[in-house]
């Protein structure tokens, strides 16, 4: 008697369970594979920065229809995570958009890549009712961001407006509440273009001065820019782009004030000086259509997996960024890389071991 | 003829245990026993580890520092790890929620206890321990959402009314824009630790003899007097021990202080201002900290948890210095 009320609960227990198990394992599996898919069955694991999650998101989908066999897991959690989950190998791959500092763990030297996939533009927005096209050199933004320039009527502002019709609102100034790669590059920037003038220091963490409000992520940022009538903020281009804001044209190295926008960040790349292990630093490029706050990112793999079926498919994930990859760019707000890049990048890729 | 009693039946024979055998039910026993022991043994095992490994992970930030974790200059960008700012922030946030919380807590385990009809005393009690189930990132959520926007325009009119007087208006000084400040999380977390103090409250008052009460009675006390008089002193321990709780609660409250704190590292009396605690830099930090950072954000957490050790065993000296004195008094 007891052991079948038992057994009455148990088997519809057992079978939503299996319901639930069961299903994704179905929804994968539907759909037909591509004729052109080679790569054998395999899962390449990544984590690390944020910045690219909306790139390589597009970049796994398209892929995965390309081959289907291959799994592509980005888990973000920042720069900072990625390269040490990759240096501790949790991780087949891993985001950046920063470099290895000398004193951080990582692996054997040589044993790995920088591979640069997309570069994308920071924006300076604002919301300043009645005044369009805002332009600041890096000096003023500086002093705006540490809060020495209090209202939007000051004449250093004034200087480099002078057909705006500034209003004497106080400045809202909004940084970002968490550590961030987006915070690294906009202050690297500015301590490389302003060095005078900033003195917090260009890292992922900065502290910032006490009037000042924190959002969380780039959304965060963007909506008390929306929000707050003379706020201004540093935010990625794809989420200012999506929350209506208005960017500031920068002054760049070459004197000319240029806009955000996925040529003007091409432009940055271009002008920018390529190390021997594919790193560089697009940030206040001199190119006299580039952008200054451009923001770089690579990926980071390793030249010898254990596993041959990983190396043959990160390698063949690696060369799909590097082909359709470039293509899809542009469209989710990155910039593409310039084609002797892309060359560099590709011939890095040959270097990875197929021999297991 | 007297009818004889029929015979009684012969007393069993007690088994005697013949070399070897076991007696009936010790294999139980011992088993019971020994799961038990493991299972007490498993958790000062995994505290152990946790406190080692964690210890471990944050050397190098001890050893760079030494003392200096505790100066005030949090500024990982020019390579200082001083964690002042953070350890003062924790304690007022948890202070502000003690202060709204435990006045509230007594107040509801008194009217449940003494006050409230008996059919009304389960609904209440039901529905305090509901506000323990919300999840704390929900609490945070709701605090950036809803709360800390609409408390603005009061923090407005505390900051203007107190203006011109001189420790209040550095105390309540210029609120910030969105109200994310010491305040608000004091406020959150003081919502959110109320089910615990009061549930734990309730028991202890629950517990005082009716005896004790109706000789307070008996002697002509009014309800409040037999309540100060009568409960209060007999539970002096176990509220102490429930505020005790609460404050361990408060001081390890991460994510919804995280959301609503302000995200400013800043030692400052404006409880009106933006601040940070130690848990609630943690998450925000630790997804891009590398090298030094990386070991401070493990640090702060060995921090917190020495800081929630101190507190139970401050927590069972008080307790225990109050049932002696109580004794004593008896």
């Amino acid at each position: 008697m007891k052991l079948s009320s038992r057994l009455r609960w148990l088997l519809p227990s057992a079978l939503a369970a299996a319901a639930v198990v069961a299903a994704p394992i179905a929804a994968g599996s539907a759909g037909a594979a591509p004729a052109s898919a080679k790569l054998a069955s395999a899962t390449l694991n990544g984590s690390g920065s944020t910045f690219q999650q909306a790139f390589d998101e597009a970049v796994i989908g398209a892929f995965k229809e390309a081959e289907p066999a291959v799994t592509v897991n980005y888990g973000g959690g920042g720069s900072g995570k990625g390269r040490q989950d990759f240096a501790d190998g949790v991780v087949q791959w891993a985001g950046t958009d920063g470099l290895y500092k000398d004193t951080d763990p990582q692996p054997a030297a040589g044993t790995w890549y920088y591979f640069p996939t997309v570069a994308g533009p920071i924006t300076v927005s604002y919301n300043l009712d009645g005044v369009k096209g805002l332009k600041l050199d890096a000096d003023t933004t500086a002093k705006i961001f540490q809060a020495q320039i209090t209202t939007w009527d000051d004449a250093a502002i004034a200087a480099l407006n002078p057909d705006a019709d500034l209003p004497s609102t106080p400045i809202t100034v909004a940084h970002r509440a968490e550590s961030s790669g987006t915070t690294e590059n906009f202050t690297k920037y500015l301590a490389a273009a302003a060095p005078t003038v900033w003195t917090l220091g260009g890292s992922s963490t900065v502290s910032w001065p006490a009037n000042t409000q924190a959002g969380q992520g780039n959304s965060g940022v963007a909506q008390i820019v929306q929000s707050t009538d003379g706020a201004i903020g540093y935010v990625d281009f794809s989420d200012a782009k999506a929350a209506g804001l208005s960017f500031a044209s920068l002054k760049n190295k070459a004197g000319k004030y240029v806009k955000p926008s996925v040529k003007s960040a091409q432009a940055a790349v271009d002008g920018a000086t390529i190390e021997p292990n594919l790193t560089y630093s697009p940030l206040d490029s001199p190119g006299k259509k580039a952008y200054p706050i451009t923001s770089p990112t690579w990926i980071i793999a390793n030249k010898n997996y254990s596993d041959a079926a990983v190396a043959k498919a990160m390698k063949g994930y690696l060369n799909f960024i590097y082909g359709t990859g470039q293509e899809i760019a542009p469209s989710v707000d990155y910039a593409p890389l310039p084609e002797d890049l892309v060359k560099q990048a590709k011939a890095q890729v040959k270097k990875i071991a197929t021999g297991g | 003829m007297a009818t004889e009693a029929p015979p009684r039946p012969a007393a069993p024979s007690p088994k005697r245990l013949s070399d070897g055998q076991r007696p009936p039910g010790i294999v139980a026993d011992r088993a019971f026993r020994y799961l038990a022991l493991a299972a007490g043994l498993m958790v000062l095992l995994i505290l152990a580890l946790i406190a080692y490994s964690t210890t471990n992970e944050a050397w190098p930030w001890f050893k760079e520092e030494g003392l200096g974790i505790f100066a005030n200059n949090w500024d990982p960008a020019h390579d200082e790890f001083g964690v002042g700012a953070l350890i003062y922030g924790t304690f007022l946030v948890s202070a502000i929620a003690l202060v709204l919380a435990v006045p509230v807590s007594i107040g509801i385990a008194l009217f449940v206890t003494e006050i409230a009809p008996p059919r009304l005393r389960r609904p209440i009690v039901y529905v305090v321990d509901l506000l323990a189930a919300i999840p704390s990132v929900v609490y945070g959520l709701w605090g950036l959402i809803v709360f800390a926007p609409w408390i603005v325009t009061y923090y407005e009119k505390i900051s203007d009314s107190v203006s011109s007087i001189p420790v209040l208006n550095s105390i309540f000084g210029e609120p910030s824009q969105a109200g994310k400040s010491f305040a608000t999380a004091g406020i959150i977390v003081a919502i959110m630790i109320t089910p615990i103090i009061t549930s734990i409250i309730r028991e202890v008052y629950a517990t005082c003899p009716a005896s004790l009460k109706e000789a307070a009675l008996a002697m002509g006390a009014t309800r409040w007097e037999m309540i100060r008089g009568a409960v209060f002193p007999h539970s002096r321990s176990g509220t102490v021990a429930a505020v005790m709780i609460g404050l361990g609660r408060a001081v390890g409250e991460t994510i919804a202080i995280a959301l609503v704190v302000g995200s400013s590292v800043q030692l400052s009396a404006n409880i009106l201002g933006p601040g940070q605690t130690l848990a609630g830099i943690i998450p925000l930090e630790f997804g891009e900290a590398s090298g030094t950072q990386r070991a401070a954000l493990i640090g702060m957490g060995v921090v917190l948890f020495v800081a929630t050790l101190v507190i139970g065993i401050l927590a069972r000296a008080i307790v225990a210095r109050t049932d002696r004195r109580l004794a004593g008094e008896a």
